[in-house]
């Protein structure tokens, strides 16, 4: 007996491991929170070792603390000169989303769907890992004293990171999204595709499971589709880093995703702790700042779009008359006075294809071609095509041709300067036309449209 | 008379350590696998706990010993994780009960052999832990058998110098 008693006691050792395996993957639901008696060895393990991690993280902190808050301010100021600027580009690109987003909501009413907007979150440090890559997960130095509870979302500013799985005391663990068992609902922004997001074996998140799209490229953005009741929907998950044949499950695909959010190196992170279908008023009182700041922004702007379009206007070069500059300073101040209204600028060389060229369907006679007065060939270059046509040479200077005269086919001469080279002087508007409206250069004056030129340079 | 000569091997060769050692390395290892990636993300791909399994079990030379290191230390691992309790436990003291026989027959000091055994005692290690995620949990989860083999590679080579600073705690006769 003494013979087999290392192998006995090696055996009773894995039969009691066995079993209680057993146990624990009996229960109903295998990734919920955890059976109590399993629970409280975790607790004690975790008690063991986050004291030592949470003195280790809160000495790193002050020293980093006392580093950037009363040593290096250097760049604060420009730092924060440059976050005033990106707020306030915030602002303004939020009123002019602010629109869609309306729209979206009122559509989401019409199907009775349910928006979640992230009310409050609880700001959390890391202070520890699984330390192992068959299990990734955090430990944050927040528990149940300040309000957590399993299944809640954790995120940084810049993409989800996981949930809360095992919430203690004063401490909860974090499942990571790039765990083999985690799980998150997600839609591919442009294509509009939904799949189920869970890490791989190299602790890369992926969406598994996908029938083959050939719209899924590289570069697409993933955000939470809040299927899952766990991610509000909306939330940025990462981007497509590639798209992987899954060899288990063939014809299936797997999009390896790479995260929004530094996974690697987190430190900080949010737990959403409530989330509502109303909309925070806090958020709401930004939307409105954000819309009346970008509405007094565009009507300032109205001008300057003009003026970039129909770049002949701010001509340089142009020769001022008085009279004429208080006509135009005069028409822009009744211009930037009433909103103006955007209008494709006129086409500089029309041709058949510009607006308003094409006579009414009721002018036009069956089996004739339609000749409007303005393209027709001045007669002495009729004369010269037809004298071409008929194998005849055509007479050398026989005067300069009307951009009617153009041959099809045939382009610019070289010689010939591009408007947009040498721009012209432009007539000063009618004070009664709006100050968009600008005059088209006389045809005699206007080279020819080159072939290929789509239309005026912009 | 082989069983003599392990048994007077074993006699001669068994190494023995402070309790504080024995109870605060383990501890101080688990300690540092999971501080360590927060601030280094790659550093997840040693094991020390496993390590210090194998040192203390080649150096006691007792199964027994061996068995019980494994099991404690890991599902002290076990607890950290989200995985169920005893996934590491049964890996780790089927190698700690092996590495403790081993250690009866070979010399456990050169660290050519120490190279090889953690090698070799890494590798059984996940074969073990993913025999039990795949065959016992039925958990369907990806094996990648490149990054397995690299993570015993990295772990012996590291291992050869962890055992050298282990070496220095203990007690010279």
């Amino acid at each position: 007996m003494s013979r087999y008693k290392n192998i006995l006691f090696l055996v009773t050792v894995l039969v009691v491991q066995i079993i209680g395996l057993a146990v624990q993957i009996r229960r109903p639901n295998p990734t919920s929170a955890d059976a109590p008696a399993v629970r409280l060895i975790r607790y004690w393990a975790i008690g063991l070792m986050s004291p030592p991690e949470k003195v280790i993280h809160g000495s790193g902190t002050g020293l980093r603390g006392l580093w950037s808050n009363y040593l290096d301010l250097r760049h604060v100021r420009q730092q924060n000169q440059d976050l005033r600027e990106q707020v306030g580009r915030l602002q303004l690109e939020q009123a002019t989303l602010l629109e869609d987003a309306r729209q979206g909501q009122r559509l989401q009413q019409l199907l009775a769907f349910k928006e979640h907007y992230i009310y409050s979150t609880v700001p959390t440090q890391v202070i520890g890992t699984s330390g192992t890559d068959q299990s990734r997960v955090l430990y944050i130095d927040k528990g149940a004293k300040d309000g957590l509870k399993p299944d809640m979302a954790v995120i940084t500013p810049d993409g989800i990171v996981g949930k809360l799985k095992d919430v203690f005391a004063h401490t909860s663990q974090v499942l990571v999204i790039s765990d083999q068992t985690s799980g998150a609902g997600v839609l591919l922004e442009s294509t509009r595709l939904r799949g189920v997001l869970r890490g791989n074996a190299l602790g890369q998140p992926q969406i598994i499971n996908m029938l083959p799209d050939d719209r899924v490229k590289p570069g697409e953005r993933v955000i939470t589709s809040g299927g899952d009741q766990i991610y509000p929907r909306g939330l940025p998950v990462g981007v497509v880093d590639r798209v992987v044949a899954d060899t288990q499950n063939p014809p299936y695909l797997d999009i390896i995703i790479k995260p929004a959010a530094n996974l690697g190196h987190l430190d900080e992170l949010l737990v959403i702790t409530r989330a509502s279908d109303h909309m925070p008023e806090k958020e709401k009182q930004d939307l409105v700042q954000s819309a009346a700041e970008g509405a007094a922004v565009s009507q300032r702007r109205a001008s300057d779009i003009l003026a970039e379009r129909l770049p002949g206007l701010n001509d340089p070069n142009a020769v001022v008359d008085p009279k004429q500059g208080q006509q135009h300073s005069d028409a822009a101040a009744a211009a930037a006075a009433v909103p103006p209204k955007l209008h494709p600028p006129p086409a500089l060389h029309a041709d058949h294809y510009s607006p308003d060229a094409t006579p009414p369907a009721n002018a036009l006679t069956p089996g004739h071609a339609i000749v409007d007065p303005r393209y027709a060939p001045e007669p002495g270059v009729q004369a010269q095509v037809r004298n071409t046509a008929d194998g005849k040479p055509a007479a050398a200077g026989t005067g300069a041709r009307s951009p009617g005269a153009a041959v099809p086919g045939q382009g610019a001469s070289p010689g010939t300067p591009h408007p947009a080279a040498k721009p012209k002087a432009p007539k000063a508007p009618p004070t009664d036309q709006p100050a968009e409206a600008a005059p088209a250069p006389e045809p005699s004056t206007a080279p020819p449209a080159s072939a290929g030129d789509g239309g005026p340079p912009r | 008379m082989a069983i003599s000569a392990s048994a007077a091997r074993r006699e001669l060769d068994v190494q023995r350590y402070p309790l504080l050692v024995v109870v605060l390395v383990p501890l101080l290892a688990i300690f540092v696998q999971a501080l360590i990636p927060r601030f280094v993300p790659r550093f997840d791909i040693l094991d020390l706990p496993l390590l210090v399994t194998i040192y203390f079990a080649v150096g006691w030379r007792n199964p027994i010993a061996g068995t019980v290191t494994g099991a404690v230390i890991g599902l002290i691992q076990d607890a950290l994780t989200s995985r169920p309790l005893g996934i590491n436990g049964i890996s780790q003291c089927v190698v700690g009960f092996l590495a403790a026989s081993l250690g009866v027959k070979i010399d456990v000091e050169n660290p050519g052999t120490r190279l090889l055994i953690n090698f070799a005692f890494t590798l059984l290690n996940i074969v073990i832990y993913l025999f039990i995620m795949h065959h016992m949990l039925a958990q369907n989860l990806g094996t990648n058998w490149l990054h397995e083999v690299i993570k015993a590679v990295i772990n012996s080579i590291v291992g050869v110098f962890f055992f050298d600073i282990l070496d220095r705690v203990r007690p010279r006769d």
